[in-house]
């Protein structure tokens, strides 16, 4: 899922510039699990905007933001409180700011930061584990994601700074190296370790991606 | 050129590292460099060392040069695609700038520009390997370079890591794409030279031994915390911190340090002076003296 955190509230309010009748829309998808934009994230908000003198038309949330499709359709069902509104907060990541500023006329103001893609092992714990970088190496890495989980994405193993098996970078984190080292040897494949991996083709991670038709693997021949 | 690859062909080599000013002004580096270039094989210039914004390690290797030095130029992953580096490749090329040493580079945000973007577009082994294939004619799009040059190149290890395995296979694998010597963390005792010398025996490469002089109790501190994944032994911070003149003693204990390697027959050591690029000529006096013995 996209984990979010939300903005501070000076900053929603600051991006607003001075409207007084506002339309929140949250995402009933990963901002609910991320306590960032569901109906009790909703709820709170409009409470802290009615406390500033605010008018909040009205509130709603979907279950994935990101549909752009249903966000259309949920903008029509609240059409009159949409219309009377100077602005619409969106409490989602940016995919789903994206998705309402682009179905409606009004400003748009986002009222959370995207962070990264997380797994997620209990509440409110969120660990990044892959980065869709469009080449995934886990086949070759034991199933552990070094273009993540390295702060560097090195390929061809360990940076040789890690201490007592922690990473460099942020001592929480073990190095993932040391890591991959241990499962491939319990798998017997050390030696794979040796075969050099190229340098990543960045060009498939270049953005904005677009996918217009079902993806399938070639067939060989 | 060639001064340094030679000198490791034939025998001891003692190389030096001195950083690239934070400023405009390169000269009293320079000075210091020049002052000893007959006694070194080679002035490792530091490529933004842990993360900290100096001069260009190629601009300042450059500058080496017009003084009679021999540079060894460091590269590192972090700030550069492979755009950037091919293309600095060239320009060491043009500027008669023939060894090159390359690691990974310590991470931004251990450095003084924090928020900078990490690049890594490539990592050390890649690196090494493009630098070979570069030396050979042919560039990271597979194109042919004409008027090609080749480099001598060399890249870093650590001998203190743990698993020592995993760091070994990397050493292996950045040979195996065109390493031909390696300079280590500093070591502070014999006892883990002779392990470290035992493990590499046999390997097709030369290693350049690190060698810090230490200069006071805060320096000790701060190495331990910040940059050694192996404390130094404590016998051997006791001699730097019981002393009347610490930083003395400090190189003191590394000129010994450096003629004990010698008697082991290391290929050669490579002085890490941090914070005392001005000490260097008396250190080299040091070592000279202790030689004679």
């Amino acid at each position: 899922m996209i984990i979010t955190k939300q903005k501070q509230f000076e900053d929603i309010v600051s991006a607003c510039r001075g409207a007084k009748n506002l339309f929140l829309f949250g995402c009933g998808d990963c901002a609910e699990l991320c306590r960032t934009g569901g109906q009790e994230q909703l709820d709170e908000l409009a409470e802290k905007l009615r406390n500033q003198g605010v008018t909040v038309t009205g509130t709603t949330l979907i279950h994935a933001t990101c549909h752009e499709l249903d966000v259309q359709r949920e903008l029509r069902k609240h059409k009159e409180a949409v219309a009377g509104a100077d602005a619409v907060v969106v409490l989602a990541c940016g995919a789903g700011v994206q998705s309402v500023g682009d179905s409606t006329e009004k400003p748009v103001v986002s009222g959370c930061d995207s962070l990264f893609i997380g797994n997620s092992r209990r509440q409110m714990h969120f660990y990044e584990k892959c980065s869709v970088c469009g080449e995934c190496v886990l086949n070759e890495t034991a199933g552990l994601c070094p273009e993540t989980r390295c702060p560097k994405g090195l390929l061809n193993g360990p940076c040789g700074g890690a201490t007592r098996g922690k990473c460099e970078v942020d001592a929480a984190n073990n190095c993932i190296w040391i890591g991959i080292y241990d499962r491939m040897k319990k798998l017997g494949r050390t030696e794979d370790m040796m075969r050099v991996s190229e340098p990543k083709n960045r060009k498939v991670a270049n953005k904005p991606h677009r996918i217009e038709e079902p993806l399938q693997p070639k067939k060989q021949g | 050129m060639g001064k340094f690859r030679d000198s490791l062909a034939k025998g001891f080599t003692i190389t030096v590292e001195i950083p690239p000013p934070k400023g405009s002004d390169a000269s009293s580096f320079l000075r210091v460099a020049g002052a000893v270039r007959d006694r070194v094989s080679g002035v490792n210039v530091t490529d933004n060392q842990r993360g900290m914004m100096r001069m260009s390690s190629l601009v300042f290797s450059h500058l080496l040069l017009d003084v009679g030095v021999e540079p060894i130029w460091q590269l590192c992953c972090r700030d550069r695609n492979r755009l950037a580096l091919q293309s600095d490749m060239l320009g060491a090329w043009a500027l008669g700038i023939e060894n090159l040493c390359i690691m990974t580079g310590d991470f931004p945000t251990l450095g003084d520009n924090p928020q900078a973007k990490p690049v890594y577009d490539l990592d050390a082994v890649q690196l090494i390997q493009a630098a070979d294939m570069f030396g050979k004619g042919i560039g990271m799009n597979r194109k042919e370079i004409k008027d090609h040059k080749e480099f001598y190149i060399g890249a870093v290890l650590n001998p203190f890591y743990e698993p020592l395995e995993l760091e070994m296979m990397k050493t292996q694998k950045k040979m195996n794409v065109g390493a031909r010597y390696f300079q280590t963390q500093p070591f502070f005792d014999i006892s883990s030279v002779d392990s470290f010398l035992s493990m590499v025996k046999g390997m097709d490469a030369k290693f350049l031994i690190g060698v810090t002089p230490l200069k006071s109790e805060k320096m000790i501190n701060f190495l331990n915390l910040n940059v050694l994944t192996s404390p130094i032994p404590q016998e051997v911070s006791l001699r730097i911190t019981q002393a009347t003149d610490p930083a003395a003693e400090g190189l003191a204990v590394a000129a010994e340090f450096v003629n004990a390697l010698r008697k082991r027959g290391v290929d050669g050591v490579h002085l890490m002076p941090i914070g005392q690029v001005e000490a260097i000529p008396q250190l080299l006096d040091m070592i000279d003296e202790g030689a004679s013995k």
